[in-house]
């Protein structure tokens, strides 16, 4: 049971005058100090938190009034540290705000935190941030999952009652699934990137980490939409995405069979029969459906995501931000000895590859390649939608690893994410609820809708989180 | 730059295949010259020892991506904007952000009368 009441609640206790904002945002501030062994948290933002609640006590109004979250840190907070656990954004301070946190703020929400991440969002388990290793709040010597693991520890961990996480290749399913907690990537383009640390441009999300699903849909609801700030940004749903709830009667739901082979943990599998089965108890028609080329998804994404990696990450070049080797005798030599220096394994790891992939020779053969397998996957995803409102499966072969496992393999450490990835290839949305636990440790269920249904999708998530009780 | 790096690799019978082809049987092992080209054009200085895992590491993801090469995309077009959006475009009007240059300036390394300063480019 959470120590946080769910949000449209805690809102009202604020706006009736039932519990304050600061009282909020000391008891949100006492759960990160109570639990700091963890290390979920970066940084805390006591002093703007408290000053921030204070003028929402003063107005106590919108939809989030008073409502604590935690960001994870490759969101700019302004005046804040950004440093996407990289060392080399180390004791950079935000000149100004991500468009998802002054949407949230705009609705009275006060961010208390920011979370720990793998350094600039490369990673599924939070080890290659530049700073610390967050420890699952189920296992400390397991892993929380990532790149969001800060994020979602922290709302496991009851830290906040939401946090802000990105999915690129699935950073915000496989560590909700890790962690226990519901994580909702929306259609690509719902929510504005706008004033967050680029990973991947074509595939980056952002979306909420939640104890449940009617929290993620109020959260989503105040974030989504078009910003001028983002030219990719689609429009909303009419409807919005708040405490919707579809009768899953007559919804014709598709078991992806390829998720179900080898490699597949048997009880991960076993969990989301089960799940199936309960949603086929509550009225849902359960089928089967196959995707023959999602099993490719990785190696795709293993050629786009760091070639749109190498180019995103050119900016940190030592000049204008971010660490800068002080020794340089020419501008070469401070280029490449500030990226050396500030850059941690994997990031170099993956601009090298990016490098590869884009240069001159090879760039039909891996690039254009991969841009064209990517379509060939959209075009099994529209089909199978032909056939089923909706995707079912598992959100990782696996539930978490120990600290340390994967840590010098990282091809088992991508391999995390095989089930995630095609879901930000095809930009369709996709969330990751709670379904059952292995062995002590929490497993999620993956549910996937063709893009622009993020409304149905939630819907259909909270009936499952229903059927699941 | 890189259309080189492997033609010493090049054997005999693969020439007669084709052009694509003979370049998918010889690209994919890095060695540490490569790396180190690669490390220059991306503008890294790596250790020695980053040099060597490196090498080790990019050849087994490289090897792990080629399974791409084997699939039928006969017709199909690459994708490079999943939701379709095209030519998005809006006013061009300034803005008011209120900004000072020297909020903007203070996460720079080294400035100089209000400007960037950068190391000399040429020695």
């Amino acid at each position: 049971m959470s120590v946080w009441p769910s949000i449209a609640e805690l809102s009202e206790q604020v706006r009736s005058g039932k519990v304050t904002a600061s009282e909020n945002v000391e008891k949100a501030l006492r759960q990160i100090e109570e639990k700091k062994e963890y290390n979920a948290i970066i940084v805390t933002l006591a002093e703007r938190a408290r000053a921030r609640a204070k003028e929402v006590d003063a107005h106590p109004a919108g939809r989030l009034a008073g409502v604590p979250f935690i960001a994870k840190d490759n969101f700019l907070v302004f005046g804040a540290d950004t440093t996407a656990a990289s060392n080399i954004l180390r004791g950079f301070e935000a000149p100004y705000q991500s468009t998802a946190i002054n949407r949230l703020e705009a609705e009275g929400a006060i961010c208390v935190a920011k979370a720990n991440l793998d350094a600039f969002a490369h990673g599924a388990s939070t080890e290659n941030s530049d700073f610390m290793v967050t420890k699952n709040p189920y296992d400390k010597t397991r892993v929380p999952g990532g790149s969001s693991g800060g994020s979602a520890a922290a709302v496991a961990l009851d830290m906040a009652p939401f946090a802000l996480g990105t999915d690129t290749g699935g950073s915000i399913r496989q560590p909700a699934s890790f962690s226990g907690v519901v994580g909702y990537k929306p259609t690509y383009g719902l929510v504005s990137r706008s004033g967050v640390v680029a990973m991947g441009s074509s595939l980056d999300v952002i979306g909420p980490m939640t104890g449940t699903v009617e929290d993620a849909a109020l959260v989503l609801d105040v974030i989504a939409g078009k910003d001028d700030l983002d030219a990719t940004t689609i429009e909303r749903e009419e409807a919005g995405y708040s405490l919707n709830s579809e009768d899953v009667k007559g919804k014709k739901v598709g078991l992806i069979k390829e998720y179900f082979g080898e490699g597949l943990h048997e009880n991960v599998a076993a969990i989301v029969q089960q799940a199936a089965e309960k949603l086929k108890t509550a009225g849902a028609e359960i089928v089967e459906v196959s995707l023959p080329s999602l099993p490719l998804a990785l190696a795709v994404y293993y050629i786009l995501c760091p070639a749109e990696v190498s180019s995103n990450l050119s900016r940190y070049d030592g000049q204008r931000y971010g660490y800068s080797y002080k020794e340089a005798k020419d501008l070469h030599e401070s280029y490449t000895k500030s990226r050396g220096q500030g850059f941690g394994k994997e990031a170099k790891r993956r601009i090298m590859i990016g490098t590869y992939v884009l240069s001159s020779g090879y760039y039909d053969a891996y690039y254009k390649r991969a841009q064209t397998v990517r379509t060939k996957i959209m075009k099994e995803f529209e089909e199978a939608f032909e056939k089923v409102d909706f995707l079912l499966g598992p959100v990782a072969p696996t539930s978490a690893f120990k600290i340390g496992e994967n840590a010098n393999n990282p091809l088992a450490m991508y391999l995390a994410d095989v089930m995630t990835v095609g879901a930000n290839l095809a930009g369709v949305p996709a969330i990751s609820l709670p379904a059952g636990k292995s062995d002590g440790l929490p497993v999620g269920l993956q549910l996937i809708a063709p893009q622009h249904q993020d409304r149905a999708l939630l819907g259909l998530a909270k009936a499952t989180e229903g059927a699941l009780v | 730059m890189f259309a080189g790096l492997h033609v010493k690799n090049l054997t005999q019978p693969y020439i007669r295949r084709s052009w694509l082809h003979v370049y998918f049987l010889q690209m994919a092992d890095l060695s540490r010259d490569d790396v180190l080209k690669l490390a220059q054009l991306a503008r890294l200085d790596l250790t020695d020892e980053e040099v060597e895992e490196y090498s080790r590491e990019l050849t087994e993801i490289l090897h792990y991506v080629e399974q791409l090469q084997a699939v039928d995309i006969e017709g199909l077009q690459p994708t490079n904007q999943v939701t379709g959006l095209e030519n998005v475009s809006r006013e061009d009007e300034i803005v008011e952000y209120g900004y000072e240059p020297l909020d903007l300036l203070k996460n720079v390394p080294e400035t100089e009368s209000n400007q960037i300063k950068a190391r000399r480019m040429i020695g």
